[in-house]
């Protein structure tokens, strides 16, 4: 994909920074850092319809950082509100009241929370009618507005405030690429805010395209994950490099890794970073689960390669 | 102008098509359905030009549609029990939005038990969310509101979405004669839809519906909300005004019936005041002082024009067609608070249950109730609130918890054998 990119190497993604700065999100907020990037290649023209999340708080009256619009819904229905404005703008269009250069992008942003879970309903509404609209969700991998609790993206053994106990989350990670991928929608992509020129091309890539279109960032989350907030984009760089998160495209009705690590690095690094895996580490090493969670993403690799 | 026979289902679809609504978002439930089908066959074959979508549920719907309108399109949609309560959160959080467009709700009463039939706790559990509630007793009724609830809910002064109600069955799929205005005259009395300040659009990008922090500007805003529906009220005034010119035919936010001279009264909303009407009319020839008043506006509620309807009646009897459990009637605390410290209220204020999930309020139940009035007023005393029901009923009743248990004891015996 690089050769149809204007992105070729780091040195090419936009130096204006759309997004305005001063938020109260959390320091080294992984979500924020992705959202950042996205915005500064998808443009100002866009208008956020958000679902109750830490990222509603972007948003608090008489402030913004966007430079379009932004209409907050509630947690289940961010894409029924992209649906009515997007239905709007056509209708003004249409009847000739809306000049073409006044129309903006529908982006959707919900948090994991809404994008693996409540929001499902509407979501899968919205790729039913081939609704033309971006979806970006910024997955911290638990509900953490509320302090962390697990949520149907946290990954197996992580604690959470739900999950506390001594194996952690017994749950598994929800799939949500796949579940937008069997619905054939004009594109999903999984992103992360330490990979900035995968993240740029893709975003590029969904800018010319129509119909629904996704985005799920992974988002290191210092408070809900424990880690110091200097260590957001090497956690980041880690879950690429050790293949807990896999960067991948679907279009045309192919899945394609965009960014195959050469050489993977063992999971152990990316989770030892992380206060809500220490579990496995300490008091003594839980040689077991760490090799099951290896186990699993070598499962995955397995079949990428094959 | 012209006379059809149409349903108020078919009525409300009218409305729509009538106040030439943009858009409709949609999802279907009996006995709202016909509704969106009428609308969908019209946008078929291309006599009306609205877009309608149908969401995954209502609370997509209900989303979608505050979406729109605040966008800057008219919005029509409908729906109703179950779906009206799906959508709740929704219904608070784009009145909120200050999200001008028109909802029809089908009146039916709530699960559990799950049934069909109308009755009003669908609707007032709706009371508290910021839309204006029309209710509407007759076909014509349904169509005339819809085209006021658009001018009441577009207004400068008010800004707000509106529900428009009709009793599921009695209303939805009963055919009366309805006067079909002329499209034309239609759209000259509703007008183009102005979207104000709300809207996006590149060159004037905005945010709508952001957070606040601390109570001072919640409170601000939603005291906001509660004045714009209050200013409802001069501008229902003025608004049923122009359509009486127009149209020639009022619609006033209290239906006040035989009341002249009237020492007691009935108090109810929706289709069953119908029967109350009739009642009136019979205790009327048999020598009664006696008359209805309907609300038809119930949010914003019309206290000033209730107190002086209501003041120096002997006694009232509130017939709620809804039940509060552990507290009783809705519309009955409703006339209380609004009748209450005024020096010639009615001394007696009665209670009265009836109604729930379609059960029919006969005749002479209304005659009962008039007696019931009438010595309590002469005692000075109000009595204890009543659930209708008679005997037989309960007999009825009685027949189908013999059969379950008898089918209860036979499926036992059967897993024994």
């Amino acid at each position: 994909m690089s050769e149809q990119s204007r992105f070729h190497s780091t040195r090419d993604l936009p130096s204006a920074h759309l997004l305005g700065t001063g938020t109260p999100m959390c320091a080294g907020c992984g979500g924020l850092e992705g959202l950042h990037q996205v915005v500064d290649v998808l443009g100002s023209n866009t208008v956020f319809v958000n679902a109750a999340g830490c990222m509603t708080l972007l948003a608090v009256y008489p402030f913004t950082p966007f430079r379009g619009g932004w209409l907050y819904t509630a947690m289940a229905s961010a894409p029924a509100g992209a649906q009515g404005v997007r239905d709007a703008l056509d209708i003004l269009k249409a009847k000739g009241q809306l000049p073409e250069s006044e129309d903006m992008q529908v982006v959707v942003l919900t948090g994991d929370g809404s994008a693996y879970g409540m929001g499902l309903s509407a979501t899968s509404g919205a790729i039913d009618r081939n609704l033309d609209f971006i979806y970006l969700c910024y997955d911290n991998e638990g509900y953490g507005n509320t302090g962390q609790q697990y949520s149907p993206a946290t990954p197996h053994a992580a604690l959470t405030s739900t999950s506390k106990g001594a194996c952690g989350y017994p749950g598994f990670k929800k799939d949500l690429f796949s579940i937008w991928a069997a619905n054939k929608p004009a594109y999903v992509a999984t992103i992360i805010g330490a990979e900035p020129l995968d993240l740029a091309r893709k975003v590029e890539k969904l800018r010319g395209m129509q119909g629904p279109r996704m985005l799920i960032s992974l988002s290191p989350c210092p408070t809900g994950w424990d880690f110091d907030p200097r260590h957001t984009a090497e956690i980041g760089r880690l879950a690429v490099h050790t293949g807990v998160w896999p960067l991948k495209e679907y279009l045309d009705g192919q899945v394609v890794h965009t960014k195959v690590p050469k050489q993977r690095k063992p999971v152990e690094e990316y989770l030892k970073l992380q206060g809500r895996f220490r579990h496995l580490f300490e008091p003594q090493r839980d040689e077991a689960m760490i090799a099951q969670i290896q186990a699993r993403v070598d499962a995955y690799w397995a079949g990428v390669q094959a | 102008m012209s006379r059809h026979l149409l349903t108020g289902n078919a009525a409300a679809a009218w409305g729509a098509r009538l106040a030439r609504a943009d858009y409709v978002p949609a999802f279907p439930i009996t006995p709202q359905t016909e509704i969106i089908e009428q609308i969908g066959k019209w946008i078929d074959r291309g006599e009306f030009a609205a877009r309608m979508v149908t969401l995954d549920s209502e609370h997509s719907m209900l989303t979608a549609a505050g979406a729109a309108a605040s966008t800057g399109v008219r919005v029509f949609t409908a729906t109703s029990s179950q779906g009206l309560l799906y959508a709740m959160e929704m219904l608070y959080t784009v009145a909120g939005w200050r999200s001008p467009f028109v909802l029809v709700n089908v009146s039916r009463g709530l699960s559990a038990p799950i049934t069909l039939e109308p009755d009003h706790n669908d609707i007032l559990a709706a009371r508290d969310s910021g839309f204006l509630q029309i209710h509407c007793a007759s076909c014509q009724e349904v169509l005339d509101s819809t085209l006021i609830a658009y001018r009441l809910a577009e207004h400068d002064q008010v800004r707000l979405p509106a529900i428009v109600n009709l009793d599921g069955f009695y209303l939805s799929f009963t055919r009366e004669p309805v006067s079909l205005p002329d499209a034309q005259q239609a759209a000259e009395f509703v007008g183009r839809f102005d979207a104000h300040n709300q809207g996006f659009h590149a060159s004037a990008p905005l945010s709508q519906a952001t957070a606040v922090l601390g109570g001072g500007p919640y409170s601000y805003f939603r005291y906001e909300t509660h004045l714009a529906a209050e200013q409802a009220l001069a501008v229902y005034d003025e608004v049923a005004g122009e359509f009486a010119e127009r149209f020639g035919r009022r619609h006033d936010m209290l239906e006040a019936y035989r009341l002249d001279d009237a020492e007691y009264v009935f108090v109810m909303m929706g289709s069953f005041a119908s029967k109350a009407r009739a009642a009136v009319d019979s205790l009327r020839d048999a020598g009664w002082r006696i008359g209805l008043l309907r609300p038809r506006l119930l949010r914003p509620l019309p206290r000033e024009q209730i107190r002086a309807l209501l003041a120096g009646r002997a006694a009232v009897a509130v017939i709620d067609q809804n039940l509060s459990m552990g507290m009783g009637g809705v519309l009955h605390s409703e006339f209380a608070g609004a009748l209450y410290g005024m020096a010639d209220a009615p001394p007696v204020l009665a209670s009265f249950v009836g109604g729930l999930g379609g059960r029919d309020i006969r005749q002479q139940e209304f005659f009962e109730m008039a007696e019931v009035l009438k010595q309590s007023a002469q005692s000075g005393s109000t009595p204890p609130p009543r659930l209708l029901y008679t005997q037989q009923e309960l007999t009825q009743m009685r027949k189908l918890q013999a059969i379950a248990g008898l089918e209860r004891q036979e499926l036992t015996q059967g897993d024994r054998s």
